[in-house]
């Protein structure tokens, strides 16, 4: 077994002190950020992503913190649910519908205790279909030419279009500002400036750290001001943290239906672990709830959307290390975090950069079994956390964001940009865009442009390009499936409710 | 003849003296490179930086900063505009910045003489590489398929149209008597990206560059057709043929050097041409260069400031001639 012999290479790489350190580290944080109410695992990535930079971190650390922050995040996101009813990340919005319902039955500790065991096992069997997936992608990754990614780009925008959350239009709307922005700077193919306004600063385009920085720091912190203080909240009492095998066996097939679920919908692009959370549990309600106690505290209504965050988290990391093409808006910025470091993600990470790729995967094996230990103890800790004033917080967050920012780019037009944005990103949230589609429409519309230019470069002109080979025929019938899926699931439920009468 | 011996000694003695005192001597040292960490310029930079300070040429630590932007263009707006009489300051610089700076892309206000040129240190040297089982095994068996049959074949590199990268896929269509306008070139991202797809033969012919490409030499994926410089490169290169000693003109170097800004003094732009003069005769500084997988290429002083102003025609003239301009 070729994989295994891989996988062992990369145990080898994170068994050190430091990484594994780095790891607690990642985790730590990361649970810390998805606790918190408004910092999510974008967040975290993006503000610590500059610092393990500056902090001249070799690459392979700084990704293995780095995503032991996303994934820690997922796990992170529960507790708030679970005990303010209000969501730590978008990835928990679904855990609050039964959760906190458990917590208010004082089951806090129990709920917690479950969603701790659930999130562990949707980010193993993740990682363990990232073992083995990715290698496979990656193998057929070599024959993604120019066209293919740009029809898989389509495919991208179409799942966004689809799936993304409660409004479509703002999803897209969204979208369209985050290409708007990713058209400034040199263009790729030609070399003419596009709206640099004559500013020898904005040839290169907006730097991702700014953008990311300037959406997921400044504009959060602005939100954060205006709201109110966390002290407000009510903590419940948390009684026994541990769950029993009966609760744990009633749960078994829906945490490891959500985690494939949670899997499969992270390896698409452009999805995310809110998209994730939503499905799972709506297909866990659909099979299991028979006497309508989902909503009103059902233990599988709670496993159901932890198990899928965090399955989500692993799938997502799929195309991004097989493509180069982000699975949901952390893994944009973590690829962001490799253009840092001059390694062109795609096909050929695989092949030139084992100890990375491997490395990350099996620092995640090692990182997943540690959240969950962190996370029995530690429980209490992080619900005082919680109650961190935010006097204390939001200026340890701005500093650490600019701080970051300015290191990279040596300059403080870097600085002012990333407040411009900031203060754009403020007013979508108020207007309630959600911001993700933002960061993937500039992240996948430079990828799918440059790939349509590409294309076009090499057939002459002729559209005849993206109609050849099995693997656009592919993903033509995908995006046509994922287009049509919410129509067609309409149609079938008005069916259904007609026949029921 | 005794008492004219001693006034032209004291003569001599008081104006050493008096030039020693005011001799220029810098106190921190800078290499400005205008990129992020980690690329070409930063490597630029720690060539100079550090062999000065292997060799004890200059005994003061040089600093290497970083200033993004524009491939350069940041910098060279900065340099000139701010920092024009920093003498303390060197700035990396290539073939590419001299080639945005003779098409205006710096600032069309600007050009190769909005600042003083100091020296080349190095070069790498483009290459025609194409996969191994590529059905040529020479160059001219390519330019004549090439030439059959120009829309069959598609030539990738790390740049847009107009940058140094597409310059030598340029250089190679016209050898098959293909205009460049008309030849089948795919921008890549960074060569790495333009390997991958030779790889999966999405484009057939990678015009890259041959140090850069040596750490996929014994790979075995690829073969080179032609290294793109006067005469042969000396180890592992040996044994591949230039592309003028198969029968065709064409040339293509990617050197590495520095410049200062233009307001600094003939005497401190002087102090600069010396150390690097004394430098590029250490060991240590032969060694750093091989480290960094860069050839000889040597041009100091005046000789650099008229070899840019050369550079600065030619690129010109190659843009003219490939249609980028009217």
């Amino acid at each position: 077994m070729e994989v295994l012999s891989s996988l062992a290479t990369g145990f080898a790489v994170v068994l050190t002190p430091t990484h594994l350190f780095l790891i607690f580290l990642g985790c730590l944080l990361g649970t810390l950020f998805g606790a918190l109410p408004g910092l999510g695992p974008i967040n975290g990535v993006a503000i610590l992503l500059p610092i393990c930079y500056t902090l001249g971190l070799p690459v392979e650390s700084s990704l293995i913190m780095l995503a032991g922050i996303y994934y820690g995040a997922e796990f992170g996101g529960r507790i708030s649910s679970i005990l303010l009813n209000v969501p730590g990340d978008a990835g928990a919005v679904f855990t609050c519908l039964d959760g906190y319902p458990m917590a208010q039955k004082g089951l806090a500790g129990p709920a917690l205790a479950l969603s701790g065991v659930a999130s562990f096992i949707g980010g193993t069997i993740a990682i363990v279909g990232l073992t083995f997936f990715a290698p496979l992608l990656a193998s057929v990754a070599i024959y993604f030419g120019p066209a293919e990614y740009f029809v898989l780009m389509v495919f991208a925008f179409a799942t966004i279009g689809a799936l993304m959350g409660s409004n479509p239009v703002k999803s897209l709307i969204g979208v369209t500002i985050g290409l708007i922005i990713g058209v400034v700077g040199v263009d790729s193919t030609t070399g003419v400036l596009r709206f640099t306004l004559g500013e020898a600063e904005l040839y290169d385009g907006f730097e991702f750290l700014i953008v990311i920085v300037g959406f997921f720091a400044v504009s959060e912190i602005m939100l954060m001001l205006e709201h109110h203080s966390s002290e407000d909240f009510e903590m419940p009492k948390i009684t026994r943290v541990y769950v029993t095998m009966k609760e744990l066996l009633y749960c078994k097939w829906t945490m490891v239906r959500s985690s494939i679920i949670g899997f499969i919908v992270g390896v698409l692009p452009g999805t995310g672990a809110s998209i994730a959370s939503a499905v799972s549990y709506t297909i866990a309600q659909k099979i299991s709830d028979k006497e309508g106690t989902f909503g009103k505290g059902d233990m599988r209504g709670l496993a159901a959307p932890e198990s899928a965050n965090n399955a989500c988290a692993g799938g997502a990391l799929v195309p991004m290390l097989t493509l180069g093409v982000p699975g949901s808006g952390t893994t944009a910025v973590l690829l962001g975090a490799l253009m840092l470091y001059n390694i062109n993600p795609g096909p050929m990470l695989f092949v030139e950069q084992p100890t990375l790729v491997w490395g990350l995967i099996a620092s995640m094996y090692i990182g997943n079994v540690m959240l969950l230990i962190i996370n029995f103890p530690m429980v209490r800790v992080f619900t005082k956390i919680l109650q961190v004033p935010y006097w204390l917080l939001v200026p340890s967050v701005i500093v650490l964001a600019f701080v970051g920012v300015y290191s990279v780019n040596m300059s403080t037009f870097a600085l002012l940009l990333s407040l411009i944005l900031g203060v754009l990103g403020y007013f979508l949230r108020k207007l309630h865009y959600p911001m993700a589609p933002v960061i993937l429409g500039f992240v996948l519309g430079k990828i799918m442009e440059d790939n349509l230019r590409r294309a076009f470069a090499m057939s002459g002109g002729e559209i005849g390009i993206f109609f050849q080979g099995t693997i656009n025929y592919i993903l033509w019938g995908l995006t046509l499936f994922i287009l049509f899926v919410p129509m067609i699931s309409k149609m079938i439920a008005k069916r259904y409710a007609l026949a029921k009468k | 003849m005794r008492k004219s011996l001693r006034f032209v000694t004291s003569v001599a003695a008081i104006v050493t003296l008096s030039s020693a005192l005011n001799a220029f001597e810098v106190s921190k040292p800078v290499c400005l490179a205008p990129a992020k960490p980690g690329g070409g310029f930063d490597l630029t930079c720690r060539l100079v930086s550090n062999s000065l300070s292997a060799s004890k040429v200059i005994d003061k630590p040089m600093i290497v900063n970083f200033m993004p932007g524009g491939v350069g263009a940041v910098a060279y707006n900065h340099v000139i505009g701010q920092r024009s009489n920093d003498p303390e300051m060197i700035v990396a610089a290539s073939t590419g910045s001299a080639l945005n700076i003779a098409q205006g892309k710096f600032g069309a206000k600007y050009t190769i003489d909005s600042v003083k040129w100091l020296a080349a240190l190095g070069a790498d040297y483009g290459a025609v590489i194409v996969r191994a089982d590529a059905k040529w095994n020479t160059l001219a068996e390519m330019v004549a398929d090439l030439k059959a049959n120009p829309k069959g074949f598609a030539l990738g590199s790390g740049g847009s149209i107009g940058s140094q990268d597409w310059f030598k896929a340029a250089i190679i269509a016209k050898l098959a008597g293909i205009n460049p306008k008309d030849m089948k070139y795919v921008a890549f991202e960074g060569g790495g990206e333009a390997l991958t797809a030779l790889l999966g033969n999405h484009i057939q012919i990678y015009p890259g560059d041959i140090a850069e490409f040596s750490g996929q030499l014994s790979s075995g994926k690829y073969k080179v057709l032609a290294i793109l410089s006067e005469e042969r490169l000396p180890g592992v290169m040996a044994n591949i043929p230039t592309a003028k000693e198969q029968g065709f003109d064409a040339v293509w170097t990617i050197w590495r050097g520095f410049y200062l800004g233009p307001n600094v003094t003939e005497e401190q732009y002087n102090y600069w041409v010396d150390k690097i003069q004394t430098l590029v005769k250490t060991p240590e500084f032969a060694k750093e260069r091989e480290l960094r997988g860069l050839y000889s290429f040597t041009k100091i002083g005046k000789e650099y400031q008229t070899f840019m102003q050369e550079e600065e025609k030619k690129f010109k003239e190659l843009t003219k001639e490939a249609g980028l301009i009217k």
